[in-house]
């Protein structure tokens, strides 16, 4: 067992961890925040994408003991307090960007950090950032046109 | 809150996405019960071989580990093997299916034993540590050798070609004799896996002494698999709910009543522990059903001039290791799909299915009709080579004619309606096809290395399953039927049951516009509950494009009954006739005196308080209906595929996709958009770069997502799409499905535009995908064979 502070989503957690223990499992499992799903267990998929200080990746590439010191933020930390949701999960909700929905807080952290990173992105931009992600319901358009109206919503 | 507002055709934003898009939803993974365990498959390094020991003891004596199960230890657990529910023929040799294989591995997903352990991590590693010594037997993957029988996979059955079902052909068979045009051709359409990107799982508890069990599966068909689940473990239906909760895209591959779902209701009623069990990835890949895996032998008759006279196609259908849930159905789906859109004299379709030693097949998105599909239009596209003819032209010659009504056609059954050319016409005007067509000349005669295809394909497909009857003669054991239940709370609230099962569908949202329409109230009154069966009673789920003609339809029945006895208590409270009552503007008003009305909240309340009913009415307002289709529903459509191949390094760019599909009226036009992006990206990926890849020795070496490519935003473009409206007649709302119709029209869209791409350097056909490598070596072997050749040889 391994001994880590992790600060997830603004509160610090110490906890004992298997070494073998990845990320994603801790975060779902030890925290009971299974918002961020899995479906590949080959760092294909994106579906269990985070942010570790602030940038995405995909949470099932690490161990837990490397976030040991760090911050991560899953998508249950997305919407403000009161219950306002961010612009992301907004325009994926009225621009019919996910059907099943378990891409998607995956797709929604991975374009929290593309915007972070572009804030005014083409649209080629995002299916380029969105490369490391897979859907299988939409085809990709709502979803790519969901960032895009995120992006013209947080810099208007 | 009554409202005079309509909301069916209009594009509401979904009730389901807030708990989706906030990390809140409640797929399978994230149920946990109080004392639960994990069960763990040991899946074989065989894909065929006789069991000479199973060693547990390590196993079992690992931490954590409450019991290791093999097939023998289990007999009792299962009165029945798993169910297949389409024995298709009355001769079809059908193969045991035991949730666990005790003699013998027939597939890499044969699961062996079962483990269960305190956790996860320490029942992977006790199922990791059951030893099996087996003797290989020789692997048969390829659908023709194992025709051959040279190595039987059940030996029993005595022969690998279980079914043989015949059409019987309709129409005039003369014209395929000596015909002014003959074509003959053979298309191979490669195992496809589904990639769900939510894998299985379910979580099965229960008590005991009482016998009773739930089971929360990852699963489209909680209804079916009562059913089937009630057959295998002996629980009766009485005893025993299903759940689905939020399931993460189906497909088909949750279609079905698997192995693990057995075996977890089995586990928990011997040990008396909630079981969990969640699939990873690579075993998805092959204990999941797969799709497709299929060869054709086309004919088409027809004459110099373009009129197809006849298509004629004798088909090899891959069924794997064992019959899943629909295995040996599913080539029959698309049986009655083969002569396309077009009106052709005469028709002839049969297949053969046989066992493989690998993942059994069952129904992938499309189920039948995308192969059926993607081998006509490739078939009419090498008719319009033969006959140098615009490949647009032929098929617009032989669109079937338009018809309001049902009419019945060269396949034997009713279609339900058509207007083909308008969907046609339409697809051809937004992809611009005669400018494209003298872009392409321009490149063509410039010798650019870029070139461009344009590739099309029309299709019909059979879906809304289904008319029971029908169903019936097809020897399916289940109805076709579909249930809903509306209860009118006195708070002015809707709850809707419905048998439908979404997973991704947006059910919740069509049908609550359904029932606000129905009752003068707004969707977010409406509350539709589903995917469990002691809360939906009657149902059959959805697969198969149906539940919108069948379990939506179900609804619109319910909701007569409903304003029946709601019409009934207004004239009371009014005193006047019932015929003096109009339904207008949400409500219904005396006829000349609309201010004089009452709405359904307001007789909800009343029918619940009962203080004042008239006499003998049973209070409460509500209504049930179960709906069996009269016929099933035929959407049908063009697509357009404009593709930019570079004939140097055989890579294919999709430059433009034009979906224009007729499936009836619409609900939601936002999600019936949102399941055509869908449908067409999957077919696009089936086109161009999915296949279920294995070795000599029968081992997927496209074994994970790293290897199986399932396209990303990159390579998915951005599709054009338009509708046209052929109302169906099969139902009242007028609709006819669109969950399917991407996917089926899609592949050969594609393809088409590839092969036309480089059809002038002289090549003809290319397989399913067209990778790059296959169509830069289709580009070589047509040099050579044109003696054109100064490239060298073919790497």
């Amino acid at each position: 067992m391994a001994r880590i502070s992790v600060t997830v989503n603004g509160r610090q957690h110490e906890a004992d961890v298997e070494p073998r223990t990845l990320l994603v499992y801790f975060i779902r499992e030890q925290l009971g925040l299974t918002g961020t799903n899995i479906g590949c267990d080959t760092s294909t998929c994106g579906s269990c994408t985070i942010h570790l200080d602030g940038e995405s990746v995909k949470s099932c590439t690490l161990l837990a003991a490397q976030a040991d010191g760090r911050e991560v933020t899953t998508i249950e930390a997305m919407a403000a307090p009161d219950g306002t949701l961010h612009p992301l999960q907004d325009a994926f909700h009225r621009n019919h960007g996910l059907q099943c929905g378990y891409c998607t807080p995956g797709m929604i952290m991975a374009a929290a950090s593309l915007l972070r990173e572009n804030p005014t992105p083409s649209e080629e931009d995002v299916r380029e950032g969105l490369e490391g992600n897979l859907c299988r319901c939409t085809g990709y358009e709502n979803i790519v046109r969901s960032v895009l109206d995120a992006a013209g919503a947080t810099t208007a | 809150m009554a409202t005079t507002e309509t909301y069916v055709g209009t594009p509401v934003p979904r009730k389901e996405d807030a708990p989706l898009v906030t990390g809140q939803a409640t797929f399978i993974d994230n149920h946990v019960v109080a004392g639960m365990v994990w069960m763990e498959l040991v899946r074989p390094p065989y894909v065929h071989a006789t069991i000479d020991r199973i060693d547990t003891t390590e196993a079992a004596s690992m931490p954590g580990v409450l019991a290791v199960y093999t097939a023998t230890d289990l007999e009792d657990a299962f009165p029945a093997g798993l169910p297949m529910v389409w024995p298709i023929t009355e001769d079809i040799k059908i193969p045991t299916h035991w949730p666990l294989t005790k003699d013998r591995i027939r597939f890499a997903g044969d699961a062996v034993a079962v483990v269960i352990a305190e956790t996860r991590a320490q029942a992977e590693d006790a199922a990791e540590a059951v030893a099996v010594e087996a003797t290989p037997l020789p692997a048969v993957l390829d659908l023709e050798r194992a025709a051959t029988d040279e190595t039987v996979i059940h030996e029993d059955l005595g022969t690998n070609v279980v079914v043989h079902w015949s059409h019987g052909g309709g129409g005039d068979q003369s014209v395929f004799e000596d015909p002014p045009v003959l074509v003959e051709e053979r298309y191979r359409q490669p195992r496809l896996i589904p990639n769900a990107i939510e894998p299985r799982g379910c979580l099965a508890f229960g008590i005991p002494a009482a016998g009773e069990y739930t089971l929360v599966s990852a699963t489209q068909i909680p209804h079916i698999a009562r059913v089937g689940l009630s057959i295998a473990t002996g629980i009766p239906e009485s005893k025993l709910r299903i759940i689905a909760p939020d399931v993460g895209g189906g497909f088909g591959s949750k279609l079905n009543v698997y192995a693990e779902e057995a075996l977890a209701l089995a586990c928990a009623r011997k040990l008396g522990r909630p079981i969990k069990w969640i699939e990873d990835r690579v075993e998805n890949y092959v204990a999941t059903i797969h799709g497709r895996g299929v060869l054709h032998d086309c004919t088409l008759a027809g004459t110099e001039d373009g009129d197809i006279l006849g298509m004629r196609f004798v088909e090899l259908a891959d069924m794997g290791a064992y019959f899943q849930l629909l295995t040996p159905g599913i080539p029959e789906l698309g049986g009655w799909v083969y002569m396309g859109p077009y009106d052709t004299k005469a028709y002839w379709y049969e297949f053969r299915g046989v066992m493989t030693n690998a993942t059994p097949t069952d129904a992938y998105r499309g189920a039948g009709r995308p192969e059926a599909t993607y081998v006509i239009e490739r078939l009419v596209d090498a008719y319009a080579r033969r006959i140098g003819m615009d490949p647009a032209a032929v098929r617009r010659k032989n669109l079937l004619p338009p018809s309001d009504d049902a009419f019945t056609s060269v396949m034997g059954l009713q279609i339900d309606s058509a207007n083909y050319e308008p969907t046609f016409d339409r697809a051809l005007e937004l992809a611009d096809y005669d400018r494209i067509r003298q872009e392409q000349r321009a490149r063509r005669d410039a010798g650019d290395p870029k070139q461009l295809g344009i590739g099309l394909s029309s299709y019909i497909e059979m879906c809304g399953l289904a008319p029971s009857n029908i169903l019936g003669a097809l020897r399916y054991v289940a109805g076709g039927w579909d249930a809903a239940e509306i209860e009118c709370r006195p708070d002015g609230k809707i709850v809707v049951r419905t048998g439908t099962s979404p997973h991704g569908q947006g059910h919740e949202t069509s049908w609550s516009q359904v029932v606000a329409d129905g009752l003068g109230v707004t969707p977010d009154d409406v509350e539709v509950l589903h995917g469990d069966t002691s809360v939906s009673r009657l149902g059959m789920d959805t697969y198969g494009s149906r539940s919108a003609s069948v379990g939506a339809e179900a609804i619109a029945r319910a909701l007569e009954k409903v304003r029946d006895k709601a019409r009934t208590i207004a004239a009371h409270e009014l005193e006047v006739a019932e015929d003096d009552l109009e339904w207008t503007d949400g409500a219904f008003r005396v006829a000349g005196a609309p201010d004089r009305a009452r709405t359904i909240p307001e007789l909800a309340a009343s029918a619940w308080h009962a203080h004042s009913l008239p006499d003998g009415m049973e209070p409460m307002l509500e209504g049930t209906a179960v709906f069996d289709p009269p016929n099933f529903t035929w959407p049908g459509g063009t697509h357009v595929c404009i593709v930019e191949v570079d004939t140097e390094t055989g890579s294919t760019d999709v430059l433009t996709y034009v979906a224009v599909d007729d499936c009836g009226n619409v609900i939601n036009p936002m999600i019936v958009d949102g399941q055509v992006h869908g449908g067409v990206a999957q077919g696009i990926a089936e086109a161009l770069y999915e296949e279920a890849v294995y070795d000599e020795s029968g081992n997927l070496m496209s074994s994970s997502m790293t290897q199986y490519l399932v396209p990303t935003a990159v390579e998915i473009p951005s599709p054009v799409l338009d509708r046209t409206v052929t109302p169906s007649t099969t139902n009242s709302l007028g609709v006819k499905g669109i969950g399917e119709a991407g996917t089926i029209a899609s592949p050969p869209a594609v393809v088409n535009a590839v092969i036309d791409a480089v059809s002038h350097l002289g090549v003809t056909h290319i397989e399913k995908p067209a990778s790059p490598e296959r169509v830069w070596r289709a580009i070589q072997e047509a040099r050579r064979a044109q003696g054109s050749d100064g490239q060298g040889g073919a790497a």
